[in-house]
């Protein structure tokens, strides 16, 4: 029988294409590993937990109320949505919880793993899938609430609805990408994963969340720009049945994250062993 | 088959950074280099030291290296470069096979979680299949002893339980190439046995990378040795023993401690007359006559008292105790002075470094008078090398040889 040989040397080979299979075979070999962290980490949250699945959305649900609240009561005017507000507010932060959590899973699962990272060599990816795997179960159980939200306001299906998980699917993409790429230094230095939180705060503003895209003036150009933008919209347009305005560009990012997403993930291969030997002992 | 070489280590080198800050910044220098390939060599740079340098060895299965060396001389290092956690600053590591790892028993378990659940958990990160799991649960419950309290969780577990539960999971590995840091501490007597026996089946067919304090384990299961430090090769080769010697040496305890003193009677000189010294050590061939040269200045009157004279090996065990003086020997106080000479004849300690510890007590009243520990060093010679304290003559004769003659 042949055995499989690896080599440990300084210089890694750049061939992003071997890399990439690599990362890619891991992925497909490490899948019950996966599967087993997500578990894990899942059924210990609730098993401790007495509120349990509800805090997935209670952080949304309370988001979209202080809205609502703001907008039925006058304090803020919101312009005319095309849809009941409420509908439009909690579409909103439900898929911006969906996103952020997707940009802040690659380095919370890594970080969570790090003293078996420190002793024990099994496939990196893992841990990167585990965090997905555990967004897809957090993220089936907000959509739910979602079409519970959509039929109690009396918007109706649409034969969209289905194209959903797709739109759905977009934003997990994107915030992994992103997440990826900033997992290795946020590792290193606490100061990155701070700034994210605070920086994915005012950037929800600049998105279409909880209020809509303005007729003019510079709010309008940030927002059209703004990558989300296209994603948060077309997942609610497709949600509530109405035609996705930002289909196009909703498209040129997703078909764009995913060729990122695999240099992320080579990029994060590649430096996982260099932040082992900073991290901990 | 047996012949290939399953680990090949050539002129492995790796640095760290002694400040956190810094080091952090080298993190992200670093992690910059690694996507340009890092092909320019590596210097050290401000803070840094090498914690592994120039570290060379081949194993072949069937074989078992031995790392030893003081704390922080960079075994443990060594042990992730080989285990691929980190990469080599220089020169390069080819494992061939699959890699066990035990450095750390337990991996992935969530204290909430129960302990078959758990078993699911680390037995995942060891690389196992659900599959494989399944069918080794029996196995890694017998081994664990751990039956009534696996559906309780791990957190009410104690840390032995945890090893047990660790290692019977990793026990199940079939690996080609066993990486063993000290893991094995923890857990009881049986536990421990129970551990090595294991190791010992995996053996022949494996080849083993052993990290141990422990150097009686060393000398048993080692075919070579490393002896590090600072990162560096001390001593390499197949000479455990030379090594394990080396090792203790580090550590000769050369400075006598007075555990007990009623102040009458004060060792003034203790030697082994006549013997040769080797880098200040006596030398005692295996077999000769030990003889131990004692004066004690009496400070007030009292008889003669009676002299305890043990035997302690490296790590401080006794392993002898010389038979004391009868009460009315020709042992005698003249003008304050006691000198004696402690004879042994045939001396059967194995080979190995020793040391003194003295108690003094009067005679009837068997009060303590003097205890004093490590007073005298000395180093037992022969040629061979074994690990139990005791080397006895012995003879061996044939017993049909006597049918023969009839014949």
């Amino acid at each position: 029988m042949e055995l499989e040989t690896r080599v440990y040397q300084k210089e890694s080979n750049l061939r992003v294409g071997r890399l990439l299979r690599e990362s890619l075979i891991d992925i497909n070999k490490s899948r019950f590993l996966s599967f087993q962290l997500a578990k894990r980490d899942i059924s210990a949250m609730y098993r401790q937990s007495f509120l349990g699945i509800l805090w997935a959305f209670i952080m949304p649900l309370s988001t979209a109320f202080v809205w609502i609240f703001l907008n039925s009561s006058g304090t803020v005017r919101v312009t005319d949505t095309g849809i009941p507000y409420p509908v439009y507010a909690f579409t909103g932060t439900l898929l911006w919880s969906i996103i952020t959590e997707a940009i802040n899973s690659p380095i919370t699962s890594t970080n969570g793993s790090k003293s078996i990272l420190a002793k024990i060599n099994f496939p990196k990816e893992a841990l990167v899938m585990s965090g997905i795997l555990k967004l897809l179960f957090n993220s089936s159980i907000k959509v739910l609430i979602l079409i519970i939200f959509v039929f109690a306001f009396g918007v109706g299906f649409h034969w969209s609805l289905l194209l959903f998980p797709i739109a759905l699917f977009g934003g997990i993409l994107f915030g992994t990408t992103v997440g990826l790429f900033i997992t290795p230094l946020g590792l290193l230095y606490t100061d990155v994963g701070k700034m994210i939180t605070f920086g994915l705060q005012l950037l929800m503003y600049v998105t279409p969340v909880v209020y809509s895209i303005p007729e003019s003036g510079i709010m309008k150009t940030i927002m059209e720009w703004n990558p989300l933008t296209p994603i948060i919209l077309t997942a609610r347009d497709l949600a509530v049945g109405m035609p996705p305005t930002y289909l196009t560009y909703f498209l040129i990012v997703v078909l764009g994250c995913i060729p990122l997403l695999f240099v992320g993930l080579v990029f994060y291969r590649i430096s996982i062993p260099i932040l082992v030997e900073r991290m901990s002992s | 088959m047996s012949n290939e070489v399953l680990v090949k280590v050539e002129n492995v080198s790796k640095k760290f950074c002694k400040d956190l800050k810094t080091s952090l910044w080298y993190g992200v220098k670093d992690l910059v280099s690694g996507l340009k390939g890092n092909k320019q060599e590596r210097k050290l740079r401000p803070k840094e030291f090498w914690a592994v340098k120039d570290i060379s060895f081949e194993l072949r299965r069937g074989e078992c290296l031995g790392l030893i060396g003081h704390n922080g001389a960079g075994k443990s290092t060594l042990l992730k470069i080989l285990n691929g956690l980190i990469n080599p600053d220089a020169g390069k590591v080819t494992m061939k096979g699959r890699v066990g790892a035990l450095i750390e028993l337990g991996a992935g378990f969530n204290p909430i979680l129960t302990g078959r659940e758990n078993i699911y958990n680390n037995g995942a990160i060891l690389g196992f299949t659900r599959q494989e799991i399944d069918a080794k649960m029996k196995a890694i419950i017998e081994f664990s002893e751990l039956e009534e309290f696996l559906d309780m969780p791990v957190r009410n577990y104690s840390s032995g339980m945890k090893v047990r539960l660790g290692f019977a999971v990793a026990a199940q590995m079939e690996p080609d190439v066993l990486i063993i840091d000290e893991v094995l501490a923890v857990g009881d007597l049986g536990f421990i046995l129970k551990c090595f026996k294991q190791i010992d089946r995996i053996l022949p067919h494996t080849a083993i990378i052993f990290v141990s304090h422990n150097m009686p384990m060393v000398s048993r299961i080692c075919t070579q040795i490393i002896l590090m430090e600072k990162g560096q090769s001390k001593f390499q080769g197949e000479d455990v023993s030379k090594a394990i010697d080396l090792y203790y040496t580090r550590f000769a305890n050369n400075e006598s401690n007075v555990v007990f003193d009623d102040g009458s009677l004060k060792l003034e000189q203790v030697e082994i007359p006549d013997a040769s010294y080797l880098e200040g050590i006596p030398q005692v061939p295996w077999g000769e006559t030990l003889k131990l040269k004692f004066r004690f200045s009496i400070k007030r009157p009292m008889n003669v008292p009676f002299f305890g004279i043990n035997i302690l090996d490296k790590e401080q065990r006794p392993v002898a105790v010389l038979k004391r003086n009868p009460e009315n020997s020709d042992l005698e106080i003249k003008d304050g002075v006691l000198e004696f000479i402690a004879i042994h004849k045939h001396l059967q300690l194995s080979k190995g470094l020793y040391s003194i510890n003295i108690s003094v007590s009067e005679f009837v009243r068997n009060n303590p008078v003097l205890r004093i520990n490590s007073i005298l060093s000395f180093q037992v010679n022969y040629e061979e090398e074994i690990w139990p304290p005791f080397l006895l003559q012995s003879e061996f004769k044939a017993v049909n040889n006597s049918v023969k003659s009839i014949k």
